[in-house]
């Protein structure tokens, strides 16, 4: 069944993938650039953010991630729709 | 291991229903170039390139699957309202016949993909150079599928996957000089 999703869901969505795209390029960039203590700096502290944004969106809509990387809800709703092509 | 995280790497979104335009796009999920392409080959190239580099390889071929799942999202989305007539008229009928609307990997003509896409020499620079050509490949077909529809919605998404494939670029280029320069090191000491 497909939980009703509000405004709120689109907007916390859309600040983990800003959070996640600046994740991303800074770890591809010190992937070549091991040496660059301001871009290592850059990326703790928004690894960190990531982390604050993330507990915030699994408290309202349900884990993000399988394997235990993230706390379940009873019943187990890891499984529940919306899975990301349905959003 | 791999965690798969329950979103995707940027939003997906399109303005109507447009079989043909499925058809265009799966160039980029089962075609030679496409993100599943990607993902496995660097994934694959990993195991013997030096160290150095692994790195880039892993998160690379990793972030190629979120690529990969946003594709299938824009495919989904076109056609999952569309009629076996639609399909038909979209050529999609062969599809419809042997997938109704699922998705398959397979290129814009419906050849299904072949490990003979990809390769891995066991040279360091010769992987890496294939790596930086299938992103310049993939950079440009995303530029046609662009050129190939109105939808501004779609377009938004293609644009972002055109965008990491010159990212991408940039990191293999980087990852071939830091090997020039280890190779360098060798002949001098």
């Amino acid at each position: 069944m497909q939980k009703m999703l509000d405004e709120n869901y689109y907007k916390l969505l859309h600040e983990l993938q800003a959070v996640d795209f600046v994740l991303v390029e800074l770890n591809l960039y010190l992937d070549t650039h091991p040496g660059d203590a301001n871009a290592i700096q850059q990326f703790n502290q928004y690894s960190q953010l990531r982390h604050q944004i993330a507990h915030k969106y699994e408290s309202q809509y349900g884990p993000l991630k399988n394997f235990g990387q993230s706390y379940s809800g009873t019943p187990f709703n890891w499984i529940d729709a919306p899975w990301p092509w349905q959003v | 291991m791999w965690v798969y995280e329950k979103k995707l790497q940027y939003p997906v979104r399109v303005s109507k229903c447009d079989p043909m335009m499925a058809k265009f796009l799966l160039e980029q999920y089962g075609g030679a170039d496409g993100e599943l392409a990607a993902a496995l080959r660097y994934l694959n190239q990993r195991y013997s390139i030096p160290d150095k580099v692994v790195g880039l390889l892993t998160d690379i071929g990793t972030e190629e699957f979120a690529h990969l799942e946003m594709i299938a999202t824009m495919v989904y989305k076109l056609t999952k309202d569309a009629t076996p007539d639609q399909m038909r008229a979209a050529g999609l009928g062969d599809h419809y016949a042997a997938h109704d609307n699922a998705l398959f990997y397979q290129n814009a003509s419906g050849v299904p993909w072949t490990a003979a896409y990809i390769q891995a020499k066991g040279d360091p620079i010769a992987d890496l150079y294939e790596d930086i050509a299938a992103e310049e490949k993939a950079r440009a077909t995303y530029q046609w599928l662009i050129d190939l529809t109105d939808d501004v919605d779609l377009q938004d998404g293609l644009k972002y996957l055109r965008e990491r494939e010159v990212v991408h670029s940039l990191r293999f280029r980087e990852a071939v000089e830091i090997l020039k320069e280890k190779r360098d090191e060798k002949i001098y000491y």
